[in-house]
């Protein structure tokens, strides 16, 4: 094979600290090498011709290129390998951005060791071959993960896209996050009213079918062809029937239970429907509070429900649906404040969370949109707010912005005014971030027209005073301590990833990064794709975010499904397993350890041996280090592949 | 070329494409400096990674190998890094046989984010090698015969 090497400066990037020249030349000495130079961007149009010209004028059969990392334009170089007749398998790329120029300053160093790279590609690719990707029908439906404003985005643009879409939802009724707010900045409109019309879409739409107090319990496939297991977990009422009367609310006596929609701003009944806007609006029973199914004594809902939907037996049922795609759009849950001692840890009712005051603001909440204090129900007159409460704070593990709490704790400045004219709002912030559209005429606004009074610095301490609380706090811009009697203190909790979202991330395949967040693709080209084929990324999961960022995922996320979706067929990864029929010696191996059961046996002249289903492999080369005869290779990472750069490496 | 002289030693590494290599991207993309001994080869999964491999780098010249692929459970391929974990267990033992130190050979597991935790690893296996100095190298006729051996052992 006659082999071209294209060593690239990537403009300084690597050139700086790596002679690229001398790498090119060290490379003309190695076995098959007939080309190399060094060039200025290899990605540019002008670095790419440069490799279709070499591959015509040399004949070349490979092409290596030295430069930044595979996983940044290893696609990008096998189409331009393409483009001049080779097949895209014969190009190799050894990385000596990422892994070398950026990671140290010694050129002496880097450049013995860019050639070291370059030599295990070249080694490499001299036992590399043609591979041929086989093409496979695709299920064009997909599969919508989370129900909150991200993902209804993503299902409605899909569902009007003509696709088919199965969402699943966790809690009983879709709508997220957003369904709890009252208004949202910077427009201060009413959430339910443009939030509530698109959940109704979601519920009549005839492409969705949506399974909500379900979770994914088993997904197996691949891009095109994914299988999932729902598990409708059991909601005591037969769906079908309930019409959401809520009489069984009414008669309920268990009174007592979570109200996890109010954020526990009061108590609902055992058997409930979060709210009245609920979609799907149908009734549940909360196991731990229902009587009956503890002490199997009461049984009123039975009694009264007039659709005869009560069903004490039910079980949790499973349901297999068959996609194509999945956009994931599982949000977010709030940091749990009560590891700060100095706000109370939990022990003030006054002490209370953004998002419960969200509820409390909110006209169809739990006290009607008027402002109490938990404590004894009394409209309060100082609220202080405070910002940042697990959001950049190392101690707690929580380094990150959460990016959307300045913006919401200014609107809910707004609103405290607007329902209590003569309350006054304090805010303790660390910095104002406000880099949205009209976001920091909105933040300004709170300030000047409403009177709001920012105080730059950070609460040391929250303590009970009478009726009221003693806030103690710095004042870094003055220079002094502050003190605020309040009657209420608001607490802008941060953003962490959603509970179970690391359990989620391993039955998708995905990766996640220390704090729960999903991994997108590439941090700026691929915002929200994935690196498993086929899964996208939607809202809030991948990191915070507000309304109008979750909304744009979500339909950039639909598009992509969309594109995928265009083709009829996709043409699979030729990185695949093959058993060498003489070889095998049919001991089964591979096929047990297989993740994917892709191998089967085959009867081959009366003999048992092993065969691998092409579609359904997915390159792992798991069974190839399993098979005691070799006889099964990885294509692309054969024994002899990877020897091969072990040799390359080692032979000083 | 050879190692630098005095300075570098031979350390191999086999990472898996989805995370440890993308975690060894992720200190490039951070400029998180590492020593320079280390060369990269990229295997898609922990799960692909054949004791073999360990050897023949140690028996042709390799002076460390160092394993990493996707935390327990995050494999992308579902239980590739639970094969590896046996697999590469058994080295710790199977290598003092063959007259090897067995901190000339580690395994660990590092995910596509955690950028600064590779330089850590990749530091402290470096330092740890160069504790050890140059490994002792096996040359001549018996060496295959090892090999052959080792692999009819595995
Ligand atoms: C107090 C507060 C006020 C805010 N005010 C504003 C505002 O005024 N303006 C603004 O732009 N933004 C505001 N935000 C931010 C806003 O809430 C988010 O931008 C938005 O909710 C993100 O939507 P999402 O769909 O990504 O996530 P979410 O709203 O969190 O929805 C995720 C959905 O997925 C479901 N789910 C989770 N895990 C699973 C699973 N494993 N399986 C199935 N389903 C699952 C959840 O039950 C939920 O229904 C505010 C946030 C807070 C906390
Ligand atoms: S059985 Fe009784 S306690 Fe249980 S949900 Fe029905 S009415 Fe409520
Ligand atoms: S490489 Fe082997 S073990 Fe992995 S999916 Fe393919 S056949 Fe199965």
């Amino acid at each position: 094979m006659k082999i071209g090497v294209f060593v690239c400066h990537c403009g300084s990037n690597i050139e700086a600290t790596v002679d690229t020249a001398a790498v090119a030349a060290a490379a003309r000495e190695f076995p098959g090498v007939v080309f190399a130079t060094d060039t200025m961007y290899t990605c540019s149009e002008p670095g790419q011709d440069e490799i279709v010209d070499a591959i015509k004028e040399h004949n070349l059969g490979g092409v290596v290129v030295a430069s930044c990392t595979p996983r940044m334009h290893e696609q990008t170089f096998r189409r331009t390998v393409e483009r001049a007749g080779l097949n895209k398998y014969l190009f190799e790329m050894a990385n000596i951005r990422e892994h070398v120029s950026w990671i140290g300053k010694d050129r002496e160093a880097n450049t013995n060791k860019s050639v070291d790279l370059v030599r295990m590609a070249t080694e490499k690719l001299l036992r590399n071959r043609a591979l041929h990707p086989k093409k496979f029908t695709i299920n064009k439906r997909v599969l919508i993960i989370g129900g909150g404003v991200a993902g209804i985005q993503a299902a409605l643009d899909c569902a009007d896209g003509g696709l088919e879409v199965v969402m699943v939802e966790k809690t009983s009724t879709i709508g997220g996050k957003m369904a709890k707010l009252d208004k949202t900045f910077p427009t201060v409109d009413c959430s339910s009213c443009i939030l509530g019309p698109r959940m109704v879409d979601v519920a009549q739409h005839p492409n969705i079918t949506l399974y909500a107090y379900s979770e994914i319990e088993e997904i197996k496939g691949y891009v095109g062809n994914f299988e999932i297991k729902v598990k409708k977990k059991a909601t005591y009422v037969d769906w079908k029937n309930c019409t959401g009367c809520g009489i069984c609310m009414e008669k309920c006596p268990s009174k007592k239970a979570t109200d996890t929609f109010n954020e526990e701003i009061g108590k609902t009944t055992a058997i409930n429907i979060p709210f009245p806007q609920a979609i799907p609006k149908k009734a549940k029973i909360d196991p731990a509070f229902c009587t009956m199914l503890k002490k199997g004594k009461c049984g009123i809902c039975a009694k009264v429900c007039p659709s005869g939907c009560i069903d004490y037996e039910m079980k949790d049922e499973f349901i297999t649906e068959k996609v194509g795609a999945i956009v994931t759009a599982t949000g977010f849950d709030l940091f749990d404040w009560t590891v700060y001692g100095e706000y109370g840890g939990g022990r003030y009712p006054d002490v209370i969370t953004s998002l419960q005051y969200e509820r409390m603001l909110s006209a169809s909440g739990p006290t009607g949109g008027h402002i109490k204090r938990p404590s004894d129900g009394k409209e309060p007159k100082n609220v202080v707010f405070i910002q940042c409460v697990g959001s950049r704070d190392k101690s707690v593990g929580r380094p990150y912005c959460t990016g959307f709490c300045c913006m919401y704790t200014a609107k809910q400045a707004i609103l405290t005014k607007d329902h209590l004219p003569q309350s006054q709002s304090y805010v303790f912030y660390m910095d104002i971030r406000a880099t949205g559209k009209l976001y920091d005429e909105f933040t300004r606004r709170a300030m000047e027209e409403y009177d709001t009074n920012y105080i730059r610095g950070r609460v040391s301490m929250i303590y009970p005073k009478g009726d009221k609380l003693l806030v103690r706090g710095a004042d870094t811009l003055m220079g002094t301590q502050v003190e605020v009697d309040a009657d209420l203190v608001v607490l802008a909790v941060g953003a962490e990833s959603s509970a179970g979202a690391s359990e989620l991330a391993e039955k998708l395949r995905i990766s996640y990064d220390s704090y729960g967040f999903y991994m997108e693709g590439h941090p700026k080209l691929k915002p929200v794709e994935t690196n498993t084929a086929g899964v996208y990324l939607a809202g809030a999961c991948q990191g915070p975010k507000d309304i109008p960022s979750s909304v744009g995922q979500g339909s950039a996320a639909a598009a992509k499904v969309l594109g995928l979706f265009s083709k009829d067929q996709l043409e699979s990864d030729p990185q695949v397993s093959i058993v060498d029929i003489k070889r095998c010696i049919g001991c089964g191996k591979c096929i047990q350890t297989c993740p994917f059961g892709a191998i089967k046996e085959i009867d081959f002249r009366g003999m048992v041996k092993a065969d691998v289903i092409e579609t359904i492999c997915q390159g792992c080369g798991i069974c190839t280090s399993t098979c005691p005869q070799g006889a099964v290779q990885l294509q692309h990472a054969t024994d002899n592949q990877i020897l091969s750069e072990v040799n390359a490496l080692c032979q000083f | 070329m050879p190692v630098l002289e005095g300075k570098e030693l031979r350390i191999v590494g086999f990472l898996c494409n989805w995370c440890s290599y993308g975690g060894a991207d992720t200190a490039g993309v951070g400029r998180f400096n590492q020593p320079t001994d280390l060369r990269i080869i990229k295997v898609p999964c922990s799960g692909r990674i054949d004791p073999l491999f360990v050897v023949k780098a140690l028996m042709n010249g390799a002076d460390g190998v160092l394993v990493s692929g996707c935390h327990p459970r995050d494999c992308h391929y579902a239980e590739g890094n639970f094969y590896a974990r046996r697999r590469l267990e058994i080295m710790h033992k199977f290598l003092p046989i063959l007259g090897y130190e067995p901190g000339r050979f580690e395994y660990t597991w590092v995910s596509a984010s955690e950028g600064q935790r590779w330089q850590q690893v990749v530091t402290s296996f470096t330092e740890q090698i160069h504790k050890l100095g140059p490994a002792p190298k096996i040359v001549g006729p018996e060496a295959s015969d090892t090999l052959s051996l080792m692999q009819a052992a595995l």
